[in-house]
């Protein structure tokens, strides 16, 4: 053992918009990397979550991929933060919940121009979409939460050197925020 | 002049004159009180119950309270701001509330008064209501999916416009706004861009149209200060300023 | 709209309106829906902005703008008519009449839905059909409705017995015997005076019989002294709370009583106009309550120069439509005032500024009632009845496991396992007394009394027996709560229905312990920062069955870590449907 937090970060439904916020913290990246190590992330490549003592999630839950990854997260961290809007409240993804999934199918496949040939993909390797869009918390126990969108670098920084220090995180005016 | 009574705030003193609210002894001394239904310039309403604080004891809402003599008034206590923070999320979850697509972003008062009280997650299941906008007014945009309910828009249009636009409709939560007029559209009733109403929404319902955005994050009104701050000006300041 | 079948209803109600509940009744009634014109024609008639009108439209669930078909069925949905077969007996007449429940057939003829308790417990199942109440309903029943409904046969030519409501008074005491003719009592009033007969009524220590217990003589005491014009007199017979009945039986068969409890109230406070507002759940009652204000004021009893004095008072009937927190007295005022049922900010007291802003002194049907008692027989009399603090008799509306459901009256301090005996009970495991904001006692507690003092009681006493889950029984009373609450402040708002879902939740077995807590963490929030009563009570009987019957929600935790609410192979049916696919990645299943 390393004696280092092993961290795990993936982007459910989300933009990496979160993932991009995280890498704004720049240089602060080489300090968190003396006490940190990451497992699956955009930045290793881990394609499968390992034994975690954190794990951060970007973006909502809108298919069963989604899913089982969270599952996975859930089961292998033994911290889970939401990160950003559409992890803490379905954010942009789930400006489609006013909607019946089967109408916007409809819509996307049959009705609009352009993939009126394709159909609806029914490939087995594609996941299926969930009727409503869920932020995380819906779906599993969430232990912390970041809000933003996304959350400036310096919150996330302020949030991590919290939770790496041991303190309940906490952001100050101007670093909490939810656009 | 009779002696100037005083009750006691988070254990500091504050002079109120016979009449006056706990709400609005304490803005008029310069002490803030979570509050979204509540303005200075409107009758109490009420409802929204941010502004619960421990008076002698008993929780009652500042804005309705009357100030009594020698009252001794709980407002940030832990307690107190961790119900304000369960009934913000109430308030979230209940509705649309999606601050990144908002033009209310930034000088919306329910989002500053999230902040505040340090609120990291609507924590409840996501009610997502379908409540489809009105754009049918030429110059104000009406979105529902950020309605409150505090009922300012309908005490600004009674009680400084004359007029009646909106009302709070069906019950439970169900409850909603509506506007006057059979169509159910903002363009056909007597409601002007001018209007008080149309300047009174705490949150993102009532918007001018194509405005949106036009202050740069950071210098928006709760950017540079939280609302604690930049929503208590001093009585004093206040008539400096005019 | 055709203005010949609004003007005569407009014009009946002086185009005011403070009467617009009324008006939309009766515009009701005669059309079957409340169409937009008609609203924005009342409106324009009353003088009103048309918001105004439709808020008052849409607050009340008894009245719709929009056609909800030519019958309108509506299941009681109390706890104890689920017991007697309710849920089976409408999911039944649904699959005969094809029907979804709330939905209106394509037809339009027809829809059937649930509605909260109608106030029949001893005699369920009940139901409504177009606001009429039917009792005693059984599979056989169902299948006639079904081809009355079918063949379009007018409920007024419906078979009378099935609007026969039952009294089932099952013990008297004092105020069920009263043995008074009309007008005994308010010849004894009028014979005292005002200020003795008030001095009378708090030597009773009569005591407000809806729940509460606030003093009767102390109330309209504030009322008689308040600085006024003119004051009011308003008997609630809003009987809304789930297991009460009480107030029924007392306007059919002792109405007099109440009539003649109202106007010595109005000589005692001052007033000379009462309102009974009757819930709509009791709208079979209007008409022979109408006849004996009639006769009432024929006898002299009612109207200018009672019993020949100088004393004038008059009774208005205001009916009700489908709103429980319209038993919250400043909700009533609203009410009677045609607005959305809406407690108001207290201070002002109605004592002070009540009906139209005048003083107003509100007051149950069975304090009403006893204070006839204590007009004919003096206040240290009825004093001298039931125990020190609780003075008086008490009805109980007895209803679910037992074998003789029906009223009983007892001096207050009776046992709680007094009326188990007394009403055949078998093998008790918990009372609800009071209706689901009052409490539930389980076997332990039946020593305890009915008294102020001790458990305090509107009058619902509904028993469980062992074959009972307790926690459906909480969770019928949570989704009452929620459908119940006004929607003015946030904590009940949003709470009511955050309980609803969260017992919902653990009603479908993806419950967890975090789900119990969060009940707590939900009870904890809506007592104290709730605007009225209903806020602060509605978590009561989740809370108490947490406390007492803890294991018939532990029976349906299947799993100490967090679940989602939703089922989430569910959550996929709509993509499967859209794409054919049903393979091993098209689905999911709820447990990690």
């Amino acid at each position: 053992m390393s004696g280092k937090l092993r961290v795990a970060t993936t982007s459910l439904a989300g933009c990496f918009g979160c993932h991009m916020s995280f890498l704004d913290i720049d240089e602060r990246l080489l300090t968190l990397l003396e006490v940190v190590e990451f497992d699956r992330s955009p930045i290793t490549d881990i394609k499968e979550v390992g034994q975690c003592d954190l794990g951060i999630i970007e973006g909502g839950v809108c298919n069963a991929e989604n899913v089982h990854v969270l599952r996975e997260f859930r089961k292998h961290c033994k911290t889970l933060v939401a990160m950003g809007a559409c992890a803490v409240n379905g954010g942009l993804p789930a400006q489609r919940n006013h909607l019946d999934l089967r109408d916007i199918l409809e819509e996307v496949y049959h009705t609009e121009l352009g993939l009126a040939h394709g159909g609806i993909p029914n490939d087995p390797e594609l996941p299926l979409p969930l009727n409503k869009v869920h932020p995380i918390h819906e779906v599993v126990k969430v232990d912390y939460f970041l809000p933003g969108c996304p959350p400036p670098a310096d919150a996330i920084w302020k949030f991590l050197t919290d939770l790496v220090a041991g303190r309940t995180p906490h952001l100050a005016h101007g670093l909490l925020h939810y656009d | 002049m009779s002696e100037t009574q005083t009750f006691s705030l988070d254990g500091e003193d504050v002079p109120f004159a016979p009449g006056q609210t706990v709400m609005q002894a304490a803005q008029a001394a310069g002490r803030w009180i979570p509050h979204l239904c509540w303005h200075p310039d409107f009758e109490a309403h009420g409802s929204c119950k941010l502004c619960t604080v421990r008076a002698n004891g008993r929780l009652v809402a500042a804005c309705t309270v009357a100030a009594q003599p020698g009252m001794a008034v709980e407002n940030r206590t832990p307690d107190l701001d961790g119900r304000r923070q369960t009934l913000l999320q109430m308030l979230f979850v209940e509705g649309n509330h999606f601050c990144p697509s908002c033009e209310k972003s930034g000088n919306c008062l329910l989002q500053a008064t999230a902040y505040e009280m340090g609120m990291m997650t609507p924590h409840f299941d996501m009610f997502y209501p379908d409540r489809p906008v009105d754009a049918s007014h030429p110059e104000t945009l009406l979105d529902f999916n950020r309605c409150i309910l505090c009922a300012l828009c309908v005490r600004a249009s009674r009680d400084a416009d004359g007029k009646n636009v909106f009302a709070l409709s069906g019950r439970g939560i169900r409850s909603h706004l509506i506007v006057n007029h059979e169509s159910g559209r903002l363009a056909d009733t007597d409601f002007a861009a001018t209007d008080r109403a149309a300047n009174i929404c705490p949150v993102g319902v009532i918007l001018p149209k194509r405005r949106g955005f036009a202050v740069p994050i950071g210098r928006r009104k709760y950017d540079p200060a939280p609302a604690s701050v930049v929503d208590v000006v001093p009585v004093k300041h206040e008539e400096e300023a005019r | 709209m055709p203005s010949t079948l609004l003007n005569p209803i407009l014009e009946r109600h002086r185009r005011d309106g403070t009467r617009l509940m009324q008006i939309l009744r009766e515009t009701q009634e005669t059309l079957g829906w409340l169409p937009p014109e008609v609203i924005t024609a009342i409106a324009a008639a009353v003088g009103w902005p048309r918001a105004r009108v439709q808020a008052t439209a849409e607050f009340y669930s008894f009245f719709h703008t929009r056609p909800m078909g030519r019958y309108r069925i509506l299941w009681s949905d109390n706890i104890t008519d689920r017991m007697l077969g309710s849920t089976e007996l409408m999911q039944s007449m649904c699959r005969k009449l094809w029907l979804e429940p709330g939905r209106v057939s394509e037809d339009g003829l027809v829809s059937v839905d649930t509605t909260s308790c109608t106030g029949m417990g001893d005699q369920g199942p009940a139901l409504l059909v177009n606001y009429r109440a039917v009792t005693r309903m059984t599979p056989q029943r169902v299948d006639e409705i079904v081809e009355l409904v079918r063949a379009g046969t007018p409920v007024l030519g419906w078979p009378e017995e099935y609007f026969q409501v039952e009294d089932n008074i099952r013990r008297s005491d004092v105020l069920l015997g009263h043995g008074l003719t009309p007008g005994a009592a308010l010849a004894a009033a009028l014979e005292r005076g005002a200020p003795a007969m008030l001095d009378e009524v708090k030597a009773a220590g009569l005591r407000g019989r809806g729940g509460a217990g606030f003093p009767t003589g102390q109330k309209w005491a504030a009322c008689r002294g308040a600085e006024a014009d003119v004051r009011y007199v308003v008997c609630n017979a809003d009987e809304g709370e789930p297991g009460t009945f009480k107030d029924r039986v007392l306007l059919t068969s002792h109405a007099d009583l109440v009539f003649e409890g109202m106007t010595i109230a109005g000589l005692a406070v001052g007033a000379s106009l009462g309102l009974l507002y009757l819930r709509g759940e009791y709208r079979h009652l209007l008409e022979p309550l109408e006849t004996v204000l009639a006769r009432r004021r024929a006898q002299k009893l009612l109207g200018a120069g009672i019993l020949g004095r100088d004393f004038a008072f008059d009774i208005e009937i205001h009916l009700g439509a489908g709103a429980y927190i319209c038993g919250e007295e400043s909700a009533l005022i609203e009410s009677l005032e045609g607005k959305p049922g809406r407690p108001r900010i207290r201070p002002p007291f109605p004592v002070t500024h009540g009906y139209l802003g005048r003083p107003t002194t509100v007051n149950n049907v069975e304090t009403l009632a006893a204070a006839c008692l204590v007009a004919k027989h003096g206040g240290a009399w009825y004093a001298a009845l039931g125990t020190r603090k609780s003075a008086g008799t008490k009805l109980l509306s007895v209803s679910g496991d037992c074998t003789r459901p029906g009223i009983y009256e007892y001096p207050f301090g009776v046992t709680v396992a007094q009326v188990l005996a007394d009403c055949g009970a078998h093998e008790p495991l918990a009372v609800q007394v009071s209706g689901p904001s009052g409490v539930c006692l389980a076997d332990h507690e039946f020593g305890r009394r009915i008294a102020f003092e001790d458990v305090p009681s509107a009058g619902a006493f509904m028993v469980f027996d062992h074959s009972r889950d307790l926690f459906e029984t909480a969770r019928n009373f949570a989704h009452f709560f929620a459908h119940e609450s006004c929607g003015f402040c946030t904590p009940c708002r949003v709470g009511t229905a955050l309980v609803a879902r969260l017992m919902d939740k653990v009603a479908a077995g993806h419950g967890s312990p975090y789900d119990l807590e969060e009940l707590f963490k939900l009870h904890r929030l809506m007592q104290g920062t709730s605007h009225c009563g209903l806020g602060n009570t509605a978590c009561n009987p989740v809370f108490d069955t947490l406390e007492k019957f803890r294991p018939a929600y532990e029976r349906r935790i299947k799993s100490l870590a967090f679940e989602p609410a939703f089922d989430l192979d569910a959550a996929l049916s709509q993509a499967r449907q859209m794409t054919g696919r049903d393979d091993a990645a098209a689905h999911l299943s709820n447990v990690a």
